[in-house]
């Protein structure tokens, strides 16, 4: 028995959202009276993947081979599938992240285990097994028995704060055995975004603007405020349809669903479809000149003003309280 | 395996209309092994309308669907859908539309046929959870002949995101996942892919299995035309498969209601920092 968890390395690093899947599973090893062991695949550094041990599973298997430096669904799939049943695991865990999301449908189809995607809870283990998932882009919860053996859950980014402590992992190779035909596309190329700041959907600070700003130049503010704070920046739909801003930072029911400790909208409605995308974040902070604006209804804070007066100011105030 | 075959590829060619509109002549005046005729399933799903009011009945175990409008999910619709009838405009083939649902499905079904789909399966059947539908739109698949799956990114209504990889490893098929852009050439595709901050752009060969996101396509609005001729497009109804389904919601709940918004004056930022500091935890 164990809990299996695929701790995701990219370019030979763990991702925030690694650490919370493997706190996770961690997590829910104990509360199942097992252990949790992770799978990581491709390049890592031995002294990172020890150090997923501070986060509380004991054994790390690496699976590394040259083909698979890049992320391949088939074979990373098969490997994860393969672990699991090596080391009879009764739930596989996974981030809810965009290669996850390639991945837990084939595992569950291999392991034919039911999979609930996006939980962002420990899973009810006292009567069955169910677990908590966002359902409604946002709007309502769903609580999803699973009912197979085998379980397989993707967890949310954000969901939850890992904790770490003293530790290391003991790691182990592990090999699957893969055939060609699991490598089934060619990468031909690889372009990141490099603003250096954190990808929306793993972002805890964002700084968000809509249709209010008046046009693309007058973004300067947003970033400042945003540089201020580290965050992140988003926009509403109609920004990005119109390339005011670019498509990925695009949140809301249709865009990116985010999940921030703190989301700031500025000069931003509040629809319906904007709020399904952005009312799991922890506080929201609302800037809009019409004090009528329906998202202040879903705001912790608002400030009625004109944003270009508005932002300016806060972005100072914020600059001071770091300074101090 | 075999109906995937080349072989298969050609028969098509030769036994398999072209979309009528657009076929006058094509296949004499070509040699048929360099016909492409693109043969694309499109999976759609049927969800509430994105302003709809989400509530449940009887103890939070169902949804309250009274008033609520239904729709095809946006991400099947704007763009899996729309880039299908895309592909097949520019190089013939047939556009087939799939749904897992009952019979108050095919108003949305009809208005994919009016998007410009050619034909309809409706496999008979409530949508238990991902992995029986999926299950569902493996059998069919392996009766047709694709050589592309299209899916939505998620539904807005579950946001599962799951169906895909189910369905590509059910039918042993490569799947890409969250596609942005895809570009048909021969027998190989390219795809773009988002992943967190950024981009991955992936060639591979046919059949295989996609998810379509933003970007891949602009949003369609029927015209009258494809209204009249999507009521005599064929929609089969085919019945349910026997297989199980893993999971099983048992109750919904809604999120606890923002309490009272706390204003701040434009003038004193310095308190907002504060709050968002010692009240809030936030910065
Ligand atoms: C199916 C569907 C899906 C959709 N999906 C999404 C989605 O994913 N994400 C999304 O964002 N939208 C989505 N939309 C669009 C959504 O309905 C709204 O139209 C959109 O969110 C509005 O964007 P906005 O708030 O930037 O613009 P507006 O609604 O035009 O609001 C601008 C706001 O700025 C304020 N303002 C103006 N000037 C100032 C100033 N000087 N200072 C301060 N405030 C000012 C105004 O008071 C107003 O509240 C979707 C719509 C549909 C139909
Ligand atoms: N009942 C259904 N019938 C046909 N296709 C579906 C159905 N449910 C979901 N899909 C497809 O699967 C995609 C992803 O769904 P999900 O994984 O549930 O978020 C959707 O965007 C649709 O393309």
């Amino acid at each position: 028995m164990s809990v299996l968890v695929y701790a995701e390395f990219i370019d030979g690093k763990p991702k925030k959202s690694t650490l919370e899947v493997v706190y996770y599973a961690a997590q829910l090893a104990a509360q199942l009276q097992t252990k949790a062991v992770a799978l990581t695949i491709g390049p890592a550094e031995q002294a990172d993947l020890e150090a997923l041990g501070q986060y509380g599973v004991e054994k790390v298997l690496h699976a590394d081979e040259a083909r698979l430096s890049q992320f391949q669904s088939r074979a990373f799939s098969r490997l994860i599938a393969a672990a699991a049943s090596e080391n009879s695991a009764q739930v596989v865990v996974l981030s809810h992240s965009a290669n996850g999301k390639a991945l837990a449908g084939r595992i569950a189809v291999r392991l034919e285990a039911g999979l609930v995607p996006g939980v962002t809870a420990l899973p009810d283990t006292s009567n069955g097994f169910s677990v908590r998932k966002p359902v409604f882009s946002g709007k309502a919860y769903a609580h999803v028995a699973v009912e197979s053996e085998i379980k397989v859950l993707s967890v949310n980014p954000n969901s939850l704060k890992p904790q770490s402590a003293a530790g290391s992992a003991t790691v182990e190779k592990f090999s699957g055995s893969l055939q060609d035909s699991d490598f089934d596309a060619e990468l031909s190329s690889r372009d990141m975004v490099s603003t250096g700041a954190v990808p929306l959907p793993e972002a805890e600070l964002v700084v968000s603007a809509g249709r209010g700003m008046k046009g693309p130049e007058n973004w300067g503010m947003i970033e400042d405020l945003a540089d201020s704070l580290g965050a992140t920046t988003a926009c509403s739909r109609p920004v990005a349809d119109t390339g005011w801003r670019p498509h990925h930072e695009h949140v809301g029911q249709t865009g990116v669903a985010i999940k921030p400790n703190l989301y700031i909208a500025v000069g931003i409605s509040g629809a319906i479809q904007h709020l399904a995308g952005v009312n799991q974040s922890k506080t929201i902070v609302v800037i809009n000149k019409d004090a009528e604006a329906p998202f202040f209804k879903a705001a912790d804070y608002g400030v009625v003003g004109d944003a270009f007066e508005v932002v300016p100011k806060l972005t100072e105030a914020i600059r001071r309280f770091k300074n101090s | 395996m075999l109906w995937f075959s080349g072989n298969c590829r050609i028969f098509r060619a030769f036994n398999k209309p072209v979309d009528p509109r657009k076929s006058s002549g094509r296949i004499e005046a070509q040699n048929p092994f360099e016909i492409l005729v693109m043969n694309i399933l499109v999976c759609i799903s049927k969800v509430p309308d994105t302003t709809s009011k989400i509530s449940f009945t009887d103890n939070n175990t169902r949804f309250n669907e009274s008033g609520v409008q239904f729709i095809i999910n946006p991400y099947d619709e704007w763009y899996a859908l729309v880039r299908a009838v895309e592909i097949r405009e520019a190089g013939g083939g047939e556009v087939t539309v799939i749904n897992v649902g009952r019979q108050d499905n095919e108003q949305i079904i009809r208005k994919a046929l009016a998007i410009g789909a050619d034909k309809a399966i409706r496999v008979d059947a409530d949508p238990a959870d991902a992995m029986y539908v999926a299950r569902q739109i493996a059998e069919q698949a392996k009766a047709g002949s694709y050589d592309m799956i299209l899916l939505g990114k998620e539904t807005i209504e579950y946001n599962g995101s799951v169906l895909g990889g189910m369905l590509a490893e059910l039918l042993d098929l490569p799947y890409i996942s969250l596609a942005s852009d895809l570009q048909v050439e021969g027998q190989s595709a390219t795809l773009t892919r988002d992943i967190e901050g950024g981009k991955e752009v992936l060639k591979l060969n046919m059949p295989f299995v996609a998810s379509a996101q933003k970007g891949m396509a602009e949003a369609r609005i029927p015209n009258m035309r494809g209204i009249m001729m999507s009521k005599s497009k064929p929609l089969t109804v085919v019945p349910a498969a026997e297989v199980a389904a893993p999971t099983r919601v048992l109750h919904y709940e809604l999120p606890p209601e923002k309490g009272q918004v706390k204003l701040v004056s434009p003038d004193n930022m310095e308190e907002l920092v504060r709050l968002l500091h010692e009240e809030a935890k936030a910065i």
